[in-house]
């Protein structure tokens, strides 16, 4: 009976102890804010188009975090799809194509001769990209333009233009290998020799 | 000639040399192209800026392009001509994709611009020397094409231990160094010692593999011929020892950590070919316009080392080297290991471009499929930089790119030796590099994000701010807006930007304290003119204070609009015409009764005697008094009048009414004392002198609770400091005053003892004034609190000031309470001590124990007063939800209501004990019970008569707007119980006054009742006066 008692109350005393490491550490190492939702802001491209939904891809971050789909951001595309179901630990799912279509990255240009400065691009651009004032030429910084689509609505002239980011030579990447099963692999003289004769 | 220590590195791999095949034939020099394509990005970093345009004629070595940014270099002519255009050309890299060039058409004359050595690089500053290194367009010709002025400027950050020269050229078939070496050694050499000179390094070792002989011993020849320091140190063959961390390997044991720099481990590296540059931009003052290059390969017949000008187009070369194009398979750009195809022949050289290998479909077969990994680990045994090519080769195949980057990727070579062993003919290196860029576009993509994000969020911000800015913007424009049709003088800034309003609410702060100043100074002209009596004077000072105090008025009513105007809620005093007549006239009467009070207190006291003077006297004091409150309510009211204005018109009115009755009580009281003095055995006039003294005290209660409630609501505002430190100062004058007058009623009580008059009587009474006045205003004086809500003229939120009120009134209460507890236990004290009930009566506590529960039932009569005034105020104006400060008074009132109730149950109790114990009536009498009982149910009543209208007077609040009946309904029972109320203590006032008859050695104290009883009573009619008025303006 004692041993029983003991061990009941050294497992109670266990408990009291790690539960007050427990609440201690829940204190002192409190995250404000939800770091989910930062962890789904870091993942998500940034271009503030609003092709989701939400005004912005943090409110975005905050639905999903909410249960939302993961799949309607098409500018993140698969890649972004893919990134958040691995954050999230859910299945990785098309593109929603009510939401659009995953394209090249893409920066407005503004045709400058035809532009009126009417200022309504600079307006609607979520990131500040588009420079001008009232009845002067507008153009766009392509470092800074996300490629939103958002002030091309809005022009009254349709003076502005998607143009598709080439590659350059500095942007230029290297193809990944074809891999293993690219090619015939019937490199032993026989096998080829057969095949030859069929 | 010393050896030099030969270290090892891991790996690396013994590809067929092929170098014989370009050194057959003696360095060649092509003739000039038909055009020159010099891409401007011909090295890392920023791509340089065109300095020249199409159609310009350039010479020899004269600059075409400059740097652009840290990490660029210059760009020349390298040959004289005419540039044609600049233009999008194919370029020599593995992406074969175009970049900007400038295209130069030869004229074939080969005129160089002036050149201009820098012969005094010994004695020139460093900066100065690389900065002429960078305008030479000098890069590091060893393959990556990386400035040699940055890559020297990097090299200083710490003492160089060794600077090694790089001649290793490990990679197979070319010999363009070899070549370099042969021909140009001295050049190479003196090179060496510029870059020695700028660097600065302890030890200088030209690093060589030991398949070139010719130029080692070309090298060694020469070293010693000059007594150089310079060391010659022959590393084995091996690919990859030409690569700089793998060369610093060999020849110092020393591994440069992952992700830093030769640099940080005091080590500079430097390409021969890059040293003769050096030399020829210093000592000859040419800028890197050509290379040695290597051409070979199976598919050339003439293969052979070129000295080529930058531009000349790959296909100039094939042709020079006679190229058959039957048998030229794959042509590439640099060595067989770390090369890359060119697709197209038009591609220029460049700056980095060592090696053109033209190689046939045998020498440079089609790289074998791949095959799975076997897992041999043979690409392990190969690798350089001792990594693990296989695990690599998983994780980029599975695209687990962090995961190769810890396992540091970025540490790779990209030597393809990995590649060259790998039986199952794996394009590892192909792998990294993908992975490589593809982590790049991560880590580029996630800046981009990171800047968009920041771009937004600023922005957002920014539309907050603005939204903000609007709003406040046009709640201003609201605010200002019927102010401006009250007053024509108000300056049209006040319903612009916030700024402006705060500056110009400066000036009229400014104007305001000049204006108040000058009243002030016009004020105290005017009083000495009265006390002089210059009736001329009188008038036109009179005329002048008016016009300032209409002045102050006005920057006044500014002051409040520019308040109103700010978005700081500040408060917001308006003006109202009478009130600020009202306190003129106030002021002058004021100065005139002091003038004919001073001299008729003159005349007193040359004639003590004279009856009559003392009755002008008082009268005049009364007066004076009377002006003084009614000075005191109109400086009061002003402010008060201000917000609310319903209900400060009110309060006005009954201030006045206070004042009045207060003056009226106490002319009477004097008289009525005279006669007390005349005929001191009558008791009837006894009777009177209490009834009017009651009445005074009420009529005074009354006063300081008008008072009270007048300025209560109020707040120290902008100037409530000065207004407050006047106030402070007539306090202490009046106090002073009212201290002298003490002093002097004293004196002339003495005197009538002496002399035994018979006004001896009427001058205790005055003294008895007199006292009570100084230590009222001395009350007020050590009461800062009080003071300011007297003093402060300008009102602000009503509930702030109504909370200070309270909280003041409490504070008093609890002393007050405090003080009749102590009173009480030490009545019981002497009780115990078995004193008889006389000796208590005769020391100093009960009369002590009166006085305090006198100050609790009038602070607290104060509170309910001020509690139902505030209600009305709020009432009236509908403004101030004061709800919870209501319903906090409301538990209050009914745990005093509580507490009241088990008073006088208690003290009843107490009587029965006291009759049970057999004592005579007249016992109980005498003892304090009868006395608390009474107290007790005359606190009751009144705590009961307040209630009553309290919840009545704070519901119409609501109820007001919707329904018009229920009030007044609420206002018939109100003044049902107010009359009770008054009813009630008229009763008990006859009550004590008879009682006043039977006893009258407890005559003072009875009186003390009485006068209590009649203020309550006073309060009764006064509520009872405001529900009626309530009840007919409804």
């Amino acid at each position: 009976m004692t041993t029983v008692l003991l061990a009941i109350g050294i497992l109670v005393l266990l408990a009291l102890v790690f539960g007050g490491i427990l609440g201690y550490a829940n204190v002192r190492f409190h995250v404000e804010g939800d770091p989910i939702v930062d962890q789904i802001d870091a993942l998500l491209p940034q271009t503030q188009c609003g092709q989701c939904g939400h005004p912005g891809c943090r409110p975005y971050a905050e639905a999903i975090s909410n249960g939302e789909a993961i799949n309607h951001c098409p500018p993140g595309g698969q890649a972004t799809i893919q990134a958040l179901a691995d954050l999230l630990d859910v299945e990785a799912i098309p593109l929603d194509g009510d939401h659009g279509t995953e394209s090249a990255k893409r920066v407005a240009v503004i045709r400058e001769d035809e532009c009126i400065g009417c200022t309504k691009c600079i307006q609607a651009c979520p990131v500040d990209a588009i420079l001008g004032a009232a009845k002067q030429m507008h153009t766009v910084i392509s470092d800074e333009c996300t490629g939103c689509d958002l002030c091309v609505e809005p022009c009254p002239v349709d003076c502005i233009d998607m143009v598709e980011v080439g590659v350059n030579t500095k942007t230029w990447s290297w193809d990944k290998p074809q891999g293993v099963a690219s090619t015939s692999l019937n490199i032993i003289a026989t096998d080829r020799q057969t095949e030859a004769a069929h | 000639m010393q050896t030099f220590d030969i270290f090892s590195f891991h790996g690396g791999i013994h590809p067929p040399e092929n170098k014989a095949q370009s050194l057959q034939l003696p360095l060649g020099r092509p003739s000039l192209p038909n055009e020159l394509i010099l891409p401007l990005g011909q090295h890392i970093g920023q791509s340089s800026r065109p300095m020249v345009k199409a159609g310009d004629r350039v010479l020899k070595g004269q600059a075409l392009a400059m740097n652009n940014g840290f990490l660029s270099s210059f760009l020349h002519a390298p040959t004289s001509g005419t540039i044609s255009a600049i233009e999008e050309r194919l370029i020599a890299h593995p992406s074969g994709l175009s970049d900007l060039c400038v295209i130069l058409q030869p004229d074939g004359l080969e005129e160089w611009q002036a050149l201009e050595p820098l012969v005094d690089w010994q004695t020139q500053n460093r900066t100065d020397v690389l900065a002429y290194l960078s305008e030479m367009g000098i890069v590091g010709m060893g393959g990556a094409g990386f400035p040699t002025q940055v890559k020297l400027q990097g090299a200083n950050k710490s003492p160089l231990t060794h600077f090694i020269i790089n001649a290793a050229e490990c990679e197979p078939y070319i010999t363009a160094d070899d070549m370099l070496i042969r021909e140009k050694t001295l050049e190479l050499i003196l090179g060496i010692e510029v870059l020695q000179h700028l660097v600065n390094a302890s030890q200088v070792v030209i690093g060589i593999e030991d398949n070139k002989p010719t130029a080692i011993k070309l090298l060694n020849d020469l070293l010693a011929e000059r007594n150089s320091t310079i060391k010659v140190a022959v590393v084995p063959t091996k690919y990859p020892s030409g690569g700089e961390k793998q060369l610093i390997q060999l020849l110092t044991g020393k591994e440069v950590p992952s992700g830093q720099h030769p640099a940080d481990i005091g080590i500079l590296c430097q390409n021969v070919g890059t040293c003769v540059a050096v030399h020829d931009a210093i000592y000859l003052g040419k800028p890197l316009i050509s290379r040695f290059t290597t051409l070979t390969g199976d598919a050339l017949n003439a293969p052979q080392n070129v000295e080529v000008l930058l531009g000349t187009p790959v296909s100039h070369l094939l042709e020079y080297a006679e190229s058959q194009d039957n048998k030229l398979h794959r042509l590439v750009m640099g060595g067989p290991m770390m090369g890359f195809t060119l697709d197209s022949t038009q591609v220029p050289v460049v700056k980095t471009s060592n090696c053109i290998l033209a190689a046939t479909k045998e020498e440079l077969p089609p790289p074998a499929p791949e095959q799975a990994c076997i897992r041999c680990g043979m690409c392990e045994q190969a690798c350089p930089v001792s990594l693990l090519p296989q695990q690599l080769l998983w994780f980029s195949k599975s695209q687990e790119h962090e995961k190769a980057e810890h396992h540091n990727l970025f540490d790779c070579i990209e030597c393809g030796a990995c590649s060259y062993v790998c039986p199952s003919s794996i394009p590892l290196v192909q792998y990294y590099r993908h992975s490589k860029s593809t982590i790049r576009e991560a880590r580029e993509s996630a800046v981009k994000a990171d800047l968009a994000k920041q771009r937004f969020e600023a922005r957002k911000a920014r539309q907050e701010a603005e939204a903000a800015e609007k709003e406040a913007k046009r709640l201003a424009r609201q605010k200002p807006a019927p102010a401006k049709d009250a007053n024509k003088v108000a300056p049209k800034a006040a319903a612009s930007a916030a700024p402006a309003t705060n500056d110009e609410a400066k000036k009229l702060k400014v104007d305001l304290a000049i204006a108040k100043t000058k009243l002030k100074k016009l004020e105290k002209q005017l009083l000495s003119a009265q006390e002089n009596e210059h009736v001329e004077e009188i008038n036109s000072l009179q005329l002048q204070v008016t016009d300032q105090a209409n002045q102050v008025k006005d920057l006044e009513a500014q002051m409040a609009k520019f308040a109103e105007a700010a978005p700081v809620a500040k408060p917001t005093p308006a003006k109202q015409d009478s009130a600020g007549d009202e306190l003129k006239k106030a002021k002058v009467d004021l100065a005139l009764v002091g003038v004919k009070l001073k001299k008729a207190q003159k005349q007193l006291d040359e004639t003590p005697d004279d009856a009559d003077l003392k009755q002008k006297v008082a009268d005049l004091e009364a007066q004076q008094k009377a002006a003084q409150a009614k000075l005191d309510q109109a400086t009061s009211a002003a402010p008060a009048q201000t917000t609310p204005k319903a209900a400060a018109n009110t309060n006005s009115d009954e201030l006045k009414k206070a004042k009045v009755d207060l003056a009226l009580a106490g002319v009477k009281l004097k008289k009525a004392q005279k006669q007390l003095a005349e005929a001191p055995d009558d008791a009837d006039l006894k009777q009177k002198v209490a009834d009017l003294e009651a009445q005074q005290k009420a009529a005074q209660a009354k006063l300081d609770q008008a008072q009270t409630i007048d300025t209560a609501p109020t707040k120290p505002a902008n100037d409530g400091t000065t207004a407050n430190n006047d106030e402070l100062k007539k306090l202490k004058i009046d106090a002073a005053i009212a201290k002298a007058a003490v002093k002097k009623v004293e004196k002339a009580l003495k005197k009538a003892e002496e002399l035994q008059a018979p006004e001896l009587d009427t001058l205790r009474q005055q003294f008895k004034d007199a006292q009570q006045r100084a230590t009222e205003l001395e009350n007020a004086l050590a009461n800062p609190n009080a003071q300011q809500a007297t003093a402060t003229p300008k009102s602000a939120e009503n509930n702030v000031g109504t909370a200070d009120e309270d909280k003041k009134r409490k504070v008093d209460l609890a002393i007050a309470k405090a003080g009749i507890k102590k009173a009480e236990k030490n009545i019981a004290l002497l009780k115990e001590q078995g004193k008889s009930e006389e000796e208590i009566q005769a020391s100093e506590w009960p009369q002590k124990l009166i006085e305090a529960q006198q100050k609790l039932a009038l602070l607290e009569t104060a509170t309910a007063a001020e509690d139902t005034s505030s209600k009305e105020t709020s009432t009236a104006t509908q403004a101030q939800p004061a709800a919870p400060t209501k319903a906090d008074d409301d538990k209050k009132r009914k745990i005093d209501l509580a507490i009241a109730k088990a008073g006088i149950k208690k003290a009843e109790k107490n009587l029965v004990l006291l009759k049970e114990q057999g004592k005579s009536e007249e016992e109980i009498q005498a003892s304090e019970w009868p006395q608390k009982l009474l107290e007790a149910q005359q606190k009751l009543a009144q705590l009961e008569s307040n209630e009553a209208p309290q919840p009545a007077n704070a519901e119409p609040s609501n109820a007001e707007r919707a329904n018009d009946e229920a009030p007044q309904a609420s206002l018939a029972e109100q003044i049902k119980q107010q009359k009770i109320a008054v009813a009630l203590a008229k009763a008990q006032a006859n009550k004590l006054a008879k009682k006043l008859g039977v006893e009258p050695d407890n005559a003072e104290q009875v009186q003390l009742e009485i006068a209590q009883l009649k203020d309550k009573q006073a309060q009764a009619e006064h509520l009872l006066e405001q529900l009626m008025k309530q009840q007919e303006s409804q």
